[in-house]
């Protein structure tokens, strides 16, 4: 096991500043007490002393630069170096957002053509860059459909349909949009049950959240027919875009019926999660949903006497902006690096070995770790962490595979499968990796049944060992009253 | 606890008069794992069969108390909301959510008896 690491605080020697201030030089005057503290205990330590141990903090983080992450709905795929080149590339890093378009017609060259090739991906008639990750676009996709309903007279329509193996964040952007949700079950083939949305949908309906495939890791075998019920009812139908990297290059989501869609561009086309973020979700829309996107977007006009340029214009009903400026512009250049790398067939081979890697797993697990909803899957798939008898649960699979020197898989998602281990290994990973980390699911099953207590108390060779996660969120404290009064 | 039934959101309901009792069940603790929030509604709200009554945060999961009845909550119990952990403990009895007085008397005939609820999670 690696040393635990002290605290800056406890790593503090009184007297060692880490820099050296100037002697004064101008009149001293007072400060006002008001503000002064008795005391401010800030950490002394010198630079080198600083350095040293945000630098061994930071080689305990695990990254898909680091190892295997197959964290299913997140699709923590490598991304590409060459993004971050790109990226970095002088004309794109110091431009400022509000420079003169005549200025900046590169930048806004490069929106044009990425909200043009996600329309061609997604089947779209237009897409909006703005949102500024997946959450952000299911929310402006909601204010779409209130103002189009809106400006049909149809005030009556509040209830939203949400499948219960939906993202979380399905519903809560239903209810920052002020929305009702009414959650549709699964059928037991791990569809959306086709008898329960039929009598669901009626002129309260404001629309469908749908993933696609579903977060089981399924294709919604009957789409056209669930896109067909609720448009049949006056309503509208939202995909949810975070499991396309199944589906981009093979299927355009516009052709099952979906009006409106977010892309995770941090998930399907290679930009930094979380931390090393930020996100970005575009919008793409059909029809006459077009008019209602989060603007500004950027158009291209022919020039009177030949040429043309690139203008930003806000949609004729746009609902208005989610996000500063072009939303996260850097990210916008990195997925247009990883596009233009690819090519149509790149972004195709991708989504294939994406399936080809998830059955690969599946079927290798599947001897076992039971999965519930056993028929082909598309880029991920579910199973059960448990066995019967033992107490061990999917959060011990997860905790040993730290062990293992394997990031753990998504745990306790979706909640229709007991137990759940959520596991998405993305194409970028090779048949050996795949191989060393079945040969590790094998081997914790094996523990299971011959040493349960080693599962129980995992993991053992990470810095720290079983974190009290019900402590932490039980008694939450956000500052150390030692430190901070 | 006699006259008790459930729901199929897994919640008891002791009856006493025209006022029940709500709590989770003991195999829906076992479900959600270690309760870590609880949040309650007002007394002297309306509650309506099928809608939000409360949430139940885990440490695997956040979900709702789904009102298995209509009523006025004439109490909460309010422990439980500084120590969540007691849903845990003593689910089918001390960590007893809400009290409601019944708008609809009716909405228990459609609740199952003990022996139903058993085969219900079996």
């Amino acid at each position: 096991m690696m040393d635990s690491e002290a605290t800056v605080y406890e790593l503090s020697v009184p007297g060692r500043p880490g820099v050296s201030l100037p002697l004064l030089d101008v009149p001293e005057t007072s400060f006002p007490d008001v503000p002064l503290r008795e005391e401010l205990r800030l950490p002394e330590l010198s630079e080198l002393d600083v350095t040293r141990h945000y630098q061994r903090l930071s080689q305990r983080n695990f990254g898909v630069d680091s190892g295997f992450y197959p964290l299913g709905s997140c699709t923590m795929k490598y991304n590409p170096k060459i993004n971050e080149a790109i990226a970095q590339m002088a004309g794109f890093a110091q431009t400022h957002p509000l420079q003169s378009e005549d200025s900046v017609q590169g930048n806004l060259e490069l929106i044009c053509r990425l909200q043009d090739w996600l329309a061609e991906i997604g089947g779209f008639d237009r897409v909006s860059l703005q949102p500024a990750a997946g959450a952000n676009g299911e929310l402006a996709a909601l204010l779409m459909m209130r103002a189009y309903h809106k400006d049909h007279g149809e005030k009556g329509r509040t209830q939203v349909l949400i499948p219960d193996s939906a993202h979380g964040t399905n519903p809560a952007s239903t209810s920052m949009a002020g929305f009702d949700v009414l959650e549709i079950p699964s059928d037991e083939r791990g569809n959306l049950n086709i008898d329960a949305l039929r009598s669901a949908c009626d002129d309260t309906v404001v629309g469908i959240m749908l993933t696609n495939p579903n977060t089981l890791g399924l294709f919604e075998e009957q789409v056209r027919e669930i896109t067909d019920i609720v448009h049949s009812c006056g309503a509208l139908v939202y995909g949810d875009g975070a499991n396309m990297n199944a589906l981009t290059g093979i299927v355009q989501p516009r052709d099952l019926g979906i009006d409106l869609m977010h892309f995770n561009l941090h998930k399907t086309f290679s930009t930094p999660h979380g931390g090393g973020g930020p996100g970005s979700g575009p919008l793409g829309a059909a029809g006459p949903l077009c008019d209602y996107l989060p603007g500004p977007i950027v158009e291209r006009r022919n020039r009177d006497g030949g040429g043309y340029c690139y203008d930003i214009v806000i949609p004729d009903r746009s609902i208005g902006r989610t996000c500063t400026y072009f939303g996260n512009f850097a990210v916008l250049v990195r997925t247009y690096a990883y596009i233009r790398m690819l090519g149509a067939e790149g972004l195709k081979q991708n989504a294939l070995h994406a399936v080809l890697n998830a059955n690969y797993l599946r079927v290798r697990l599947q001897e076992a770790y039971k999965v519930p909803f056993d028929r082909l899957c598309m880029h991920e798939f579910v199973c059960e962490g448990v066995a019967t008898g033992t107490g061990v649960r999917a959060i011990d699979i997860s905790k040993r595979l730290i062990d293992y020197g394997f990031h753990p898989p998504t745990n306790y998602f979706p909640l229709i499968v007991r137990e759940a281990l959520m596991i998405e290994p993305t194409e970028t990973e090779s048949k050996p990796t795949l191989d060393a980390y079945i040969e590790a699911m094998l081997m914790i099953a094996d523990e299971v049944r011959k040493a349960p207590d080693v599962l129980k108390s995992a993991p053992h060779t990470a810095p720290v060992g079983r974190l009290d996660e019900v402590k932490a969120a039980r008694d939450l404290k956000l500052c150390d009253p030692t430190i901070f009064t | 606890m006699s006259n008790t039934k459930y729901s199929e959101e897994h919640e008891w309901i002791s009856v006493d008069g025209d006022t029940v009792t709500i709590g989770i069940t003991n195999h829906a603790q076992e479900q959600l794992g270690d309760v870590v929030f609880v949040e309650l509604p007002d007394v002297g709200s309306t509650i309506s069969k099928g809608e939000d009554a409360g949430v139940i945060e885990s440490v695997k999961a956040a979900s709702e108390l789904v009102a298995p009845v209509s009523g006025e909550v004439v109490e909460t119990n309010s422990a439980l909301e500084d120590e969540p952990g007691k849903v845990n403990e003593d689910p089918e009895n001390s960590a007893w959510f809400i009290k409601v007085k019944l708008s609809d008397a009716s909405e228990l005939d459609g609740l199952m008896d003990v022996e139903a609820y058993k085969s219900f999670i079996a």
